[in-house]
C-alpha cells in the first residue's frame, strides 16, 4: 500500500495529527530501514571509541550493517560492513581492535584499516579475469557522506538531501555545550552502554523525549513515591541525596514545564529545557566550577554551565542530554520492538563526581532495572496495542497548535507544546519520501 | 553463627521473595547495606563503572512501596518471581572476624501477565550479624548475559 507511493505516506502525517500506520505498520517501518534512515544523517558513534589505530566499532543504518574505524593516519571511516567477495560481515562484535588489516573470516582476504584491499590468498587465480575493473578490487565500500564533529561520528548512506551542517544546524549548540562541559574540551566514553529492550515502536520513545505532560502523570509511582520515602525517612539529615535530587524534579509542575520552554530546529530537532531544566538544581560539585574557570575564564565558564538543557533531539533517532552527559539510541530493531542504547561520557579533566552522577542517572532512568523506565514502557506498550483499534485511527499531536504554523523554522515556544511533536512528523514525512522521485513534491 | 546459619539465611531471603514478603525480605538488610547488580565481568567498581542497579536501603524502600502503589501501572496486573537455588557455596564463615560470605548459582524467573522471562547466574552475599541475626552488607548478583538487552526486570533478583 505505501512503497513506491510518497503520497500516501505524506497523508500520514497532518497539521495536527498522524496516523498510527506510522507507529504499527510493518511495511511503513520497512520503508522507515529502507528510506528514513539512509537518508538522514545518522549517530554511528564516538572517536573516543576509535582511539588506537585499528579500533572499530559496528552500527547499523536502517538494515544496513556498517563498521568505523581508525586508520594508521588517525582518519575514521565509515565503511559498509561486508566483504566486497561474498558478503561476509568483516567484523561482528560491537567493538575492538584489527590491529594492522581486517582479515575476512571467510576466505581471508584482507584490508587495511583504510579499507584499501591488501591481499587475497592465491591472487593469481584472479590474474586476467579483469579484476581491477571490479567494486571488489577496491576493498571495503565507504559510506561516502561521513561527518566527525567534535568527536561524534554521523553517517549518510544515501547521496543527495541536506549536507550535515545544513542537516543539523543550529541544533549541534547542544553537543556543543556538552563538551564545553569538560574542562579540556573533551568527552570519553568508557564503558559499554545500558541496553534496554522496548516493545515498541522507535518514534514513540524519540516523541516521549519532548513530552513535559507525562512525567508528574507517569512518574508519580517512581518520582512521587521516591519523594515520599525521602520525606519519611530523611529524619535529621539536611542534605538531599543525589538519588533523590535525581528523581524528585519529575514531579515538577505543569508551570514548571512551560516556563521551561521549548526550541525547535528545522529538520525535525528540538530541545526541551530553554531557561532551565529538570537538571537546574543539582548540588555543586567541589572543585568543578574552578576548573572550569580556569580553563575557560568566570564569564564563558558560567555561560557554559548556565545552559542546562533538558533533552535534545537529534532527528530521527537519538537523544543527548548535555546537562547530565548522556546519549540516548533509539534503535529499531521491528515495528514493533525498539532497542535503547543510553551511552554515559566522562568530562576529562572533570571531578569523579560527575561521572558517578552521570552513571547514577543513566540506571535510575535508562536501566530494565529502572523505575521511571517501567512507568514509561508500560505506557509505550499499552498505546501500541491500543493503536490496533480502529475506532480512531489518528494519534492528536494539536497541544498549541497555531493556525498557520510555520515548518522547518526555529523558534522557542511554551514548553508543553508538541509541537516538536509535529516537528519530527514533518521531518519523518520530507526524508521519508526524498529518494522516492515522482508525486513527492518535497523540496530540500 | 556456622555455615547452616548462613544457608538456612540465604533459603529463607528467597522464600520471602517469591512470597512478595517484600518489607520483611528489606528487614533482613542492614542499615547500609547494598543491592548491586553489575553490568561488566567481574566488576570492580560499583560507583564509576556502571552497574544495572547498585542501591541502598532508601531506594530499595522506594522501589517496594512503588510496587504497592496505586498509580504504578507497570505493576497492573502485578508481577511474580521465583528463585531456583543451587546450594550455597560457603566463601567465608569467620564468627571471629564477623564475616560470613557465600556464592549461590541460581535460575530467576520473573512473570508477568503472559510474559515469563528467564535469568541465570550467581548472588553473593556478604553478611554480618547485629543482635544475633546476619543481615545483608551487600547482595551482588551476576548475571551470565548482565549485557544482554533485557525488558522490564521490576522484582529483585
Amino acid at each position: 500500500m505505501y512503497r513506491n507511493n510518497a503520497f500516501a505516506i505524506q497523508a500520514l502525517v497532518r497539521d495536527r495529527e498522524v496516523h498510527r500506520d506510522v507507529y504499527v505498520d510493518p511495511e511503513i517501518f520497512e520503508l522507515e530501514l529502507e528510506h528514513l534512515f539512509p537518508n538522514s544523517w545518522v549517530y554511528v558513534g564516538h572517536a573516543s571509541q576509535l582511539a588506537k589505530s585499528g579500533d572499530f566499532i559496528t552500527a547499523s543504518i536502517g538494515r544496513q550493517p556498517v563498521l568505523a574505524a581508525r586508520h594508521s593516519d588517525g582518519a575514521i571511516n565509515v565503511f559498509h560492513n561486508r566483504c566486497p567477495h561474498k558478503g561476509t560481515k568483516i567484523a561482528s562484535e560491537p567493538c575492538g581492535n584489527a590491529g594492522k588489516f581486517f582479515r575476512c573470516p571467510y576466505h581471508a582476504w584482507s584490508f587495511k584499516t583504510d579499507g584499501s584491499l591488501l591481499a587475497i590468498p592465491l591472487k593469481k587465480g584472479y590474474d586476467g579475469t579483469g579484476f581491477e575493473e571490479m567494486p571488489a578490487s577496491e576493498g571495503l565500500a565507504k559510506v561516502k557522506n561521513v561527518a566527525v564533529y567534535r568527536d561524534f561520528i554521523f553517517a549518510k548512506v544515501n547521496d543527495g538531501g541536506p549536507s550535515f551542517e545544513d542537516y543539523f544546524g543550529e541544533s549541534l549548540s547542544t553537543i556543543d555545550n556538552m563538551v564545553d562541559r569538560s574542562p579540556e574540551g573533551k568527552l570519553v566514553i568508557q564503558a559499554a552502554p545500558i541496553r534496554y529492550m522496548h516493545t515498541c515502536n522507535w518514534k514513540m520513545l524519540v516523541e516521549n523525549q519532548t513530552d513535559t505532560c507525562h512525567p508528574m502523570v507517569a512518574h508519580e509511582s517512581s518520582a512521587g513515591t521516591a519523594i515520599k520515602v525521602w520525606k519519611r525517612e530523611q529524619g535529621d539529615s539536611k542534605e538531599t541525596p543525589m538519588a533523590v535530587q535525581l528523581y524528585g524534579p519529575f514531579m515538577s509542575p505543569y508551570e514548571f514545564y512551560e516556563q521551561s520552554g521549548i526550541r525547535i530546529w528545522p529538520n525535525g530537532h528540538g530541545h526541551t529545557g530553554v531557561a532551565g531544566s529538570i537538571h537546574s538544581d543539582y548540588s555543586d560539585i567541589a572543585g568543578y566550577f574552578d576548573q572550569m574557570v580556569s580553563a575557560y575564564g568566570e564569564t564563558r565558564a558560567r555561560e557554559i554551565l548556565g545552559e542546562v538543557r533538558h533533552n535534545t533531539v537529534y532527528f530521527p533517532n537519538i537523544m543527548v542530554k548535555n546537562s547530565v552527559q548522556i546519549l540516548r539510541n533509539f534503535i529499531p530493531v521491528a515495528v514493533d520492538r525498539t532497542l535503547v542504547e543510553s551511552w554515559v561520557f566522562r568530562l576529562v579533566g572533570a571531578p569523579d563526581k560527575l561521572y558517578e552522577r552521570a552513571l547514577m542517572y543513566n540506571r535510575f532512568i535508562n536501566a530494565p532495572t529502572s523505575i521511571v523506565g517501567h512507568d514509561d514502557l508500560e505506557m509505550y506498550e499499552r498505546a501500541q496495542e491500543g493503536l490496533l483499534s480502529n475506532g480512531n485511527q489518528w494519534v492528536n499531536l494539536q497541544r498549541l497548535y497555531e493556525a498557520g504554523e510555520e515548518k522547518n523554522v526555529a523558534a522557542v515556544i511554551n514548553g508543553t507544546s508538541e509541537r516538536q511533536m509535529r516537528n519530527q512528523y514533518h521531518a519523518w514525512a520530507q526524508f521519508m519520501t526524498a529518494d522516492m522521485g515522482g508525486r513527492t513534491g518535497v523540496t530540500s | 553463627m556456622n555455615e547452616k546459619a548462613i544457608v538456612d539465611f540465604i533459603y529463607r531471603e528467597a522464600g520471602l521473595l517469591d512470597s512478595m514478603q517484600w518489607e520483611t525480605w528489606l528487614e533482613l538488610f542492614h542499615p547500609e547495606g547494598r543491592y548491586w547488580l553489575p553490568l561488566e565481568w567481574a566488576q570492580e567498581d560499583p560507583v564509576l563503572q556502571p552497574s544495572l542497579m547498585y542501591e541502598d536501603l532508601l531506594l530499595l524502600k522506594v522501589r517496594v512501596e512503588r510496587l504497592s502503589g496505586e498509580r504504578t501501572f507497570s505493576q497492573k496486573p502485578k508481577s511474580r518471581c521465583h528463585h531456583l537455588l543451587q546450594a550455597p557455596q560457603i566463601i567465608e564463615c569467620d564468627p571471629n572476624a564477623g564475616s560470613f560470605k557465600a556464592r549461590t548459582a541460581y535460575i530467576y524467573t520473573e512473570t508477568r501477565g503472559d510474559v515469563l522471562e528467564r535469568f541465570s547466574g550467581w548472588a553473593s552475599h556478604e553478611l554480618v550479624v547485629v543482635d544475633n541475626d546476619l543481615k545483608i552488607r551487600l547482595k551482588r548478583i551476576d548475571l551470565i548475559n548482565f549485557d544482554a538487552p533485557f525488558s522490564n526486570i521490576q522484582l529483585f533478583m
